[in-house]
């Protein structure tokens, strides 16, 4: 599984970064987590509220930081 | 559903709308008892006379602090939840295939409902003109997001009520919609970044507040409450400490004397001055309470928060990312002309 995030570096990204590792974590899944700062490839994912958070190049959630409970839902739902 | 997730469900709303009517009420109570608090505090206790520069200074700094406290953690709750139910995409959507004009007012309203933060600005300046919306109608979404905000509606409100705010907001309504279209028909697309219009946009769009449930919103308000008051204590501080200096010390009649309706500069002055102070509506407006009191007219007033708050340096810092500074420069000079030619107005009819 590969998961991005999308953000320029704000604390909401490294909220953000902090619950998808727990989730990853608590579910006991094999993930590569992966930083995307520019602003060109933020865009293009369609995000235009940051941060975004992108499993396997889809776009899952942006605009908010969720609870690790929440990305927990959003990986299982996959 | 079986009988008891309904019970579970019918006790999760009472909790949650009980907790919310319970805290509406204790905010009530703590609005009235504000000022008697603090008249028998100062005034009985510690034996001030509330009429002296220093009593009525003191006075002011307290009551003052917990009252706009209590305004914006009320106001941003509100806003906050009910800008739950829009978002960038859905307003993006809107205003797809808008002409500009009619595209121009509808993409001011939509930047004054719209959940934002100026943080966001690139990312959604990307999403917006690689979809096809013209750079005018961008921009008025961009100008009247910071001008017109949750924070100075809840101030204004509360310090001078409802007949300034309203035209508060009406005149950052106009201005971001003549800004927009005054960029727009110069046809300044060559001063925006080239990797701008060759971004392509795949994937799907997902609506980032769709989905939520009342508890996330009331979640996200007093999220939003607690984060907003962290970001701007400081300049609540300052504004409401300079407020009270100004309250207790300055004599009275002058601002008027010095920058009252009949001096023809005051409003181009309070601009300038107000664009590269780096504050927002907490830290000005405890200071526009003040000089009001001391005779400076509202326009001139409304004119230096609007500029304050509108243009910033590190919005636009922010922005030179994907507009050439020749078109910063431009939308700047702009949108400080507006408020220049507003504040003027309000003097002139207020």
């Amino acid at each position: 599984m590969n998961i991005k995030i999308l953000g320029s570096g704000c604390a909401n990204c490294q909220n953000l970064e902090k619950a998808a590792r727990q989730a990853v974590e608590e579910l006991g899944l094999e993930a590569t987590f992966e930083k995307v700062t520019d602003y060109a490839d933020i865009a293009s994912y369609g995000i235009m509220r940051t941060p975004g958070l992108v499993v396997d190049e889809e776009v899952v959630l942006s605009g908010r930081v969720p609870t690790a409970g929440q990305v927990k839902e959003l990986l299982t739902a996959r | 559903m079986t009988a008891t997730t309904e019970v579970g469900t019918r006790r999760a709303s009472l909790r949650r709308w009980g907790g919310l009517a319970l805290a509406a009420v204790l905010w009530w109570a703590l609005y009235l008892v504000n000022e008697p608090f603090w008249d028998w505090l100062i005034g009985s206790v510690f034996g001030l006379d509330l009429a002296s520069r220093l009593g009525s200074g003191v006075h002011f700094f307290f009551f003052d602090s917990v009252k706009i406290v209590l305004l914006l953690a009320g106001i941003i709750f509100l806003v906050t939840v009910a800008r739950s139910f829009m978002s960038v995409e859905r307003t993006r959507a809107l205003l797809g295939g808008k002409r500009e004009g009619v595209g121009n007012v509808l993409a001011a309203s939509l930047g004054v409902v719209t959940p934002f933060c100026s943080c966001s600005a690139v990312p959604a300046f990307i999403g917006f003109v690689a979809s096809g919306i013209p750079l005018g109608v961008t921009m008025s979404f961009l100008i009247a997001s910071p001008l017109v905000n949750e924070v100075a509606i809840a101030l204004l409100l509360g310090l001078f009520g409802i007949g300034p705010t309203l035209l508060y907001v009406a005149a950052g309504l106009v201005i971001a919609m003549l800004a927009g279209f005054v960029i727009g028909r110069l046809k300044l697309e060559g001063w925006v970044e080239p990797f701008v219009f060759e971004t392509r946009l795949r994937g799907q769009v997902i609506d980032s507040t769709a989905g939520l449930t009342w508890d996330d919103r009331i979640q996200m308000g007093i999220e939003e409450v607690g984060a907003i008051l962290r970001k701007i204590w400081p300049y609540l501080l300052v504004g409401i400490g300079l407020g009270a200096a100004i309250h207790g010390w300055a004599p009275e009649d002058f601002f008027a004397t010095y920058a009252g309706a009949d001096n023809p500069f005051a409003v181009l002055i309070a601009v300038l001055l107000g664009v590269p102070l780096y504050s927002n509506a907490a830290g000005i407006l405890p200071l526009v309470d003040a000089l009001y009191a001391k005779g400076m007219p509202m326009g001139t007033l409304l004119a230096f928060m609007m500029a304050t708050v509108a243009l910033s340096l590190p919005e636009m810092i922010l922005l030179r990312r994907v507009l050439k500074p020749r078109l910063i420069a431009t939308f700047a000079g702009i949108t400080a002309i507006g408020i220049i030619a507003v504040g003027y107005l309000f003097n002139a009819v207020l």
